[in-house]
């Protein structure tokens, strides 16, 4: 009983990045009908923000997580203006095999400049696990989880509450009506990619320091990302954002009570039974974007 | 025939003549088996308009196939070379039947989390697949002739002409293919799929189709992988495999006949070249942007570019 839990707690925990990871990727499929096969790139290069900024320049750890939110929204602005809107209109089967390409190029840019070995992102807080009753945390997990819990919490009202939240939703509504309204599509599409963009930066920043920063960490963050999309359900906010709680659980039940080795396994075989049995994702009635 | 095509053809079988250099050699089969990867790639991507992220775990399955069945059973190198082709043609029954309700993204991580399955599997299963230190020791292929002793295949130039014949046969499958009623009909689906029902195309048997011959493809690459090599481990699904496949039949030009041979070629050569000057990370640094550049400034890849260019048919 003390087990299980542990296992749920530890399980929400990483469900809360998850969530991060989910929402920045549901966010530009939802809106931007672009698969961004990227996604974990921007994570990685969250992670690597901090780490520079922590081992190059010493800048504090909680200001180097805000830098690293910034340096990757402005790398994910970059990628839409020279790569996305050359495309705009193409099938989405063109642009989802750029996003691959940019995904093979930055991440063995990031393997160049950084090396194969893997780095460790030093932090503030204790390592020494705070215990509740028979539960044991570390403070770094309770911080990582709350950050983003609040990062979630803002881009939602960023969406449905801001005048840009609500440009957002009209342009991907309705391109043509949109810009007769006065707005700036083409701007729009970049906001929203480095919104994304930098949701995914956020989460590599919070997780670097949990786990260890390498140049194809984001591979399996990018699949993560894409089993809370497909759980709950494409373009779905709120679905993501439960779907990342619901992976997180569900692959440290798998990790505590199957094996360990087949931890990672959680996620394909949830996008698989997903796909098949519900297409539209455990929430499908839920708010949707877009 | 041109003469082009004569001189090409002579060039391709006396290829173990002239090429000196074992390494060059290597290269060359290297170059072969990603060809029959990339023909088949295509059949889906290309012609069914279907991108499969999954591909190496049918050459992966392909390779354990007949490594397991020559190793564990004792088993001909060449019944395990036929297995190699049956397993992943099944494999791919299974996946297209459950994949190929799905459309674009949905297609795409499904392929994506089989691939991933299967490699967990590849590494985790110690008792069937020696987990990540992989099976040694596969037997290489060998002829045999009755009343005599076989004769086992051990040389590079033997296994280059194997290695063209199965790139041949796959090459000739697929034109016999696309030219077929089967072809017109995938072809018809990529353009127009509720068009091409409303005339009759039953989609789902054809789209299922292409990637049971498809997925055979690609596991008699694998299979063919194993024997060269004599060596497989977790590392034959490696997602890299799959992109270089994406990579080549892409820049090549997807759709075409030529085009992914093209591609196999100019991918497998050009890193050979770029060895010598660059570190491999370079190297992967350098197919992503190339897919990108492709994409965005010759978008139907090589092959149709030059086409156009020259005014070939």
């Amino acid at each position: 009983m003390e087990a299980l839990l542990q296992h749920l707690l530890n399980g929400l925990l990483l469900g809360g990045t998850y969530a991060l990871l989910g929402i920045g990727l549901t966010l530009v499929f939802g809106l931007m009908n672009v698969v961004n096969f990227a996604h974990g790139e921007f994570y990685t290069l969250g992670a690597y923000a901090t780490f520079a900024a922590l081992a190059a320049a010493s800048v504090h750890f909680f200001l180097a997580i805000p830098l690293a939110i910034v340096i990757g929204a402005l790398a994910g602005a970059a990628c839409d203006r020279v790569l996305l809107r050359p495309l705009r209109g193409e099938s989405i089967d063109t642009t989802m095999l750029v996003m691959i390409g940019l995904w093979i190029a930055m991440q063995n840019a990031e393997l160049l400049v950084w090396g194969g070995v893997a780095k460790s992102v030093p932090t503030p807080f204790s390592t020494q696990p705070v215990v509740l009753g028979p539960l044991s945390v570390s403070p770094l997990r309770i911080f990582v989880f709350g950050v983003s819990a609040l990062l979630i919490l803002g881009a939602h009202l960023v969406l449905s509450r801001t005048k840009l939240g609500r440009a957002m939703r009209a342009t991907f509504q309705d391109r043509e009506t949109a810009a007769l309204m006065g707005v700036s599509i083409d701007r729009i599409h970049m906001v929203t990619f480095a919104f994304g963009a930098g949701l995914a930066a956020a989460a590599g920043a919070l997780l670097g320091p949990v786990f260890l920063v390498y140049p194809s960490m984001g591979d399996l963050a990018a699949l993560k990302a894409f089993s809370v999309v497909i759980l709950g359900g494409l373009g779905n906010f709120v679905g993501a954002a439960l779907g990342g709680l619901v992976l997180g659980v569900a692959e440290e039940l798998g990790a505590g009570y199957i094996s360990s080795g087949y931890r990672d396994a959680v996620g394909f075989v949830m996008i698989v039974a997903m796909l098949v049995f519900r297409p539209s994702g455990l929430f499908a009635r839920a708010e949707r974007v877009g | 025939m041109t003469r082009a095509a004569v001189l090409l053809l002579t060039a391709l079988a006396t290829a173990p003549a002239w090429v000196w250099n074992p390494y060059h050699l290597h290269t060359l089969i290297m170059a072969g088996i990603f060809a029959v990867l990339a023909l088949s790639l295509n059949l889906l991507l290309g012609y069914a308009g279907q991108l499969s992220l999954g591909h190496a775990a049918f050459f992966g399955i392909g390779a354990y196939a007949t490594a397991l069945l020559t190793l564990r059973l004792g088993w001909s190198p060449w019944l395990g070379l036929l297995a190699a082709i049956a397993l992943p043609g099944l494999a791919g029954y299974a996946v297209g039947r459950i994949a190929l309700k799905l459309r674009g993204a949905y297609f795409v991580l499904l392929t994506i989390s089989f691939a991933g399955v299967v490699s967990l599997v590849s590494v985790n299963w110690m008792d069937l697949t020696n987990g990540p230190l992989g099976l040694p020791g596969i037997p290489p292929l060998e002829i045999a002739v009755p009343g005599l002793p076989p004769l086992p295949l051990r040389t590079k130039g033997a296994y280059y002409y194997v290695v063209l014949v199965v790139a041949a046969v796959s090459y000739l499958v697929c034109r016999r293919l696309i030219q077929s009623r089967i072809g017109r009909a995938l072809v018809a689906l990529r353009e127009n799929e509720t068009l091409a029902e409303s005339v009759g195309i039953d989609g789902t048997f054809y789209l299922v189709l292409a990637a049971v011959i498809s997925a055979a493809m690609a596991g008699a690459a694998g299979g063919l992988y194993a024997h060269y090599t004599r060596f497989v481990s977790p590392e034959v699904f490696l997602f890299t495999y799959t992109v270089t496949m994406v990579i080549m039949v892409v820049a090549g030009g997807k759709g075409t006949l030529a085009g992914p041979i093209v591609g196999a070629i100019i991918f497998t050569v050009l890193p050979e070249v770029l060895r010598a000057v660059t570190s491999w990370q370079w190297q992967m640094l350098l197919y992503g942007i190339v897919l990108v550049a492709t994409l965005l400034f010759m978008p139907r890849g090589i092959v149709p570019a030059l086409r156009d260019r020259f005014r070939l048919t």
